[in-house]
């Protein structure tokens, strides 16, 4: 006969375990939400680097001479990759919601991942 | 009703941008070829009207924009609910559209 | 969605030496708890509820769970399995198993009365929130509604109609997880398969209740909902058409 034994403190003891499995639209959802995060968190950088235009002209050329670092291209690819992916994830969610015709989601969300690595890698190579 | 607002205005104002942002992207593109610099920026879009509509309605709406996602973000996954919530994302719309506002009028302004 | 793709095609054959499987079973109540291991021999074609039921009768009879049909059509036996919710006695244990291992616990974004069963109210009262109830549109001296099975609005009802309130899309959806007011993929789709049926006449008071907090709008369509419906139901698409109708009465267009 078999008995139980207690494991002890697996998972969350404080109440039952809450994780849910991945799958492909959920994957598209977490990107959606953090590209959104982090371009929100850029932009505020990102206006103020602008801003040196009307105080000090010259902190800005010295900015963008920084710029030009590779590990500053990269960062730069990936604020495009986010802010296009974003776009192209929010008008498959756009045509989801207020489109009547029913969609191909897996497939519009590939869809989107492609056009966004596609034109974020035009700019890298322009870039480098 | 305010959810039914909020959701509204995040979707108008998302639209709005679509061409903003593909316009962005196009301009970036365009504009990183050679190196940056101050002058090649300035000497763009300084005086221009166009760009000054442009980048002015593209701040207007990322502020909105951007102020109700993040509320989402904040409710959902950091547990903020009634006033701390809405006014922390009025005051991000009201950072954005501010520094914004100052960064068109650094790059358009004579 | 097929139990193939749901959870991958490959079929977990390990076991330990002995023929067994090491089930972890969440014990405990709305307090909190911990996982309890059971050894529990491994059979052909054996469902996740074989397991469960084993363990109550040979085990450990302390050990709570629900289930009534036990062939599918109920929806007593959802339970999370592997972090995935599931109906147990349709779920073949070779086709969840990971490394010999099975997880079991109680559905995810409901209270826990014990051990595997959740308290279902709030699911039932955010029902009633999302005005998910008919409306009546005639009396008993009016004439039969006729109702055409092509009309397209009720072809777009009966795409939700079979829904059982298992709560499985209640439990797989983060939303409702992160944002307590939200009403949830199952009440939604009840209230959209209303407003699509010529006989209701509630088309506004329903429009009005999934406008609210926590109604339609703070659905992100991250679709685990008809991911994991075990009926192949739709609700991701049934909330889309509440948020389309919505948008067109704000527009001044849509019902009155």
């Amino acid at each position: 006969m078999n008995g139980g034994t207690n494991v002890g403190m697996s998972r969350q003891s404080g109440r039952a375990p809450a994780r849910i499995r991945g799958h492909a639209l959920w994957y598209a959802h977490i990107l959606h939400r953090l590209s959104g995060v982090g371009l929100a968190l850029f932009l505020p950088l990102h206006f103020w680097v602008l801003s040196l235009a009307l105080t000090d002209v010259a902190a800005l050329d010295g900015f963008l001479a920084f710029t030009e670092l590779p590990m500053v291209k990269l960062a730069e690819f990936g604020l495009v990759f986010l802010l296009a992916v974003h776009l192209f994830g929010g008008l498959r969610l756009m045509a989801l919601e207020w489109l009547p015709w029913p969609a191909p989601h897996k497939t519009l969300a590939a869809g989107t991942l492609a056009v966004s690595a596609f034109l974020s890698g035009i700019f890298f190579l322009q870039a480098i | 009703m305010l959810e039914l607002r909020l959701y509204m205005a995040q979707r108008i104002t998302a639209l709005i941008m679509a061409p903003l942002v593909i316009g962005h992207i196009a301009v970036m593109i365009y504009a990183v070829q050679g190196g940056l610099s101050a002058g090649e920026i300035l000497g763009r879009t300084q005086g221009s009207m166009s760009w000054a509509l442009f980048y002015g309605s593209f701040v207007v709406a990322v502020s909105i924009h951007g102020a109700i996602g993040v509320r989402t973000v904040l409710s959902e996954w950091a547990g903020l609910r009634g006033g701390v919530l809405n006014g922390v994302c009025l005051a991000l719309c009201a950072l954005l559209l501010v520094m914004g506002g100052r960064a068109v009028l650094a790059v358009t302004m004579i | 969605m097929p139990d193939e793709q749901r959870s991958g095609a490959t079929r977990d054959r390990t076991d330990n030496a002995n023929g067994t499987l090491a089930v972890y079973v969440w014990r405990g109540d709305g307090t909190g708890g911990r996982e309890q291991r059971f050894d529990v021999p491994r059979q052909e074609s054996q469902t996740v509820l074989d397991i469960v039921t084993w363990i109550q009768q040979q085990a450990d009879a302390s050990l709570t769970y629900r289930f009534a049909c036990r062939v599918g059509m109920c929806g007593s036996c959802a339970m999370m399995v592997n972090d995935e919710p599931r109906w147990t006695c349709r779920t073949h244990v070779e086709r969840v198993a990971r490394n010999g291992e099975l997880h079991i616990a109680p559905l995810r974004n409901l209270p826990v009365i014990k051990d595997l069963v959740t308290d279902m109210d709030p699911f039932f009262d955010k029902w009633v929130k999302a005005e998910a109830i008919h409306h009546p549109s005639a009396g008993r001296d009016d004439e039969f509604a006729a109702v055409t099975p092509d009309d397209p609005e009720r072809i777009e009802a009966s795409a939700g109609i079979e829904c059982i309130n298992c709560a499985i899309c209640y439990a797989a959806c983060d939303t409702v997880a992160g944002n307590p007011d939200y009403l949830g993929p199952a009440a939604l789709q009840r209230a959209w398969t209303l407003y699509n049926d010529s006989r209701d006449d509630g088309g506004d008071a329903i429009l009005d209740a999934v406008s609210r907090s926590g109604g339609c709008h703070s659905c992100h369509s991250m679709g685990s909902c008809s991911h994991y419906c075990p009926n192949d139901l739709d609700p991701m698409g049934a909330i889309a058409g509440l948020k389309r109708a919505t948008a067109k009465r704000f527009f001044g267009g849509g019902r009155g």
